[in-house]
């Protein structure tokens, strides 16, 4: 991918991701103010549908953004070669995206009834 | 006086705001970037049982926890401001020769602060 793409790429993800961030938020304030259990958890992410969407949604666009702006970081500040940088952030794209989207299936659908 | 005249400090690039937005930008960005696969990790406890992830919960009640958990809300602030204003400064029409929006800089500081300390009262 060119370099220009993965500059559009960052910014179109950044603003996607700003008001799902915003939401996450409210809703980390609002969870940790009304008590944190698995129970109360798990009842909140299977209310609705747009949860698992929402949360679908916020991984997928936050394991584009990520990788790219860590990319950045270890190509300006550290002398690590960029083929080796590139490798190892397509890497953690990966990861964060499979790690992510396990976590959204296990508070809204995977998870023990 | 040409500009092999001018006297400039030392650094003088990197010593005012916008700099310092910048590295609290990259900062955060580098944090939270570390923090997610375990976030993700520690939610996907679901997948084992309640118990497993009520036992990372009540582990998350220490106060050190807490303390964590507040900075990562600012960090996660932060990141999000210091985020908007480049948006807003590489997107958005300049008003001047030098309109690096710096006003959102300190927006983005004090709200930063203020989610974190609004999570903070809810938890203690």
């Amino acid at each position: 991918m060119t370099e220009a793409r993965l500059f559009a790429l960052q910014r179109l993800s950044a603003m996607v991701l700003a008001p799902l961030v915003l939401v996450h938020v409210v809703v980390i304030i609002y969870a940790t103010r009304s008590g944190l259990s698995a129970d109360a958890l798990l009842e909140r992410t299977t209310s609705s549908f747009l949860w698992p969407l929402f949360y679908g949604l916020f991984v997928v666009v936050a394991a584009i953004h990520a990788p790219i702006g860590l990319r950045n970081v270890l190509r300006e500040w550290t002398p690590l070669p960029r083929r080796g940088v590139d490798g190892a952030v397509a890497v953690f794209a990966l990861v964060l995206l499979a790690l992510g989207l396990r976590a959204v299936w296990a508070v809204t659908g995977g998870g023990v009834p | 006086m040409s500009d092999a005249t001018v006297s400039r400090p030392r650094n003088a690039s990197r010593n005012h705001r916008s700099y310092a937005a910048f590295i609290g930008h990259r900062l955060s960005g580098v944090a939270l970037a570390v923090f997610l696969p375990f976030h993700f990790l520690a939610l996907g406890l679901a997948l084992e049982g309640r118990a497993a992830l009520d036992g990372f919960l009540a582990y998350a009640e220490n106060p050190l926890v807490k303390f964590g958990e507040f900075g990562l809300v600012i960090l996660l602030g932060l990141h999000l401001f210091f985020g908007i204003r480049l948006l807003v400064v590489e997107l958005l029409p300049w008003r001047g020769d030098d309109d690096d929006r710096a006003g959102i800089i300190g927006w983005g500081v004090a709200l930063a602060v203020a989610l974190g300390l609004v999570f903070l009262w809810g938890v203690i």
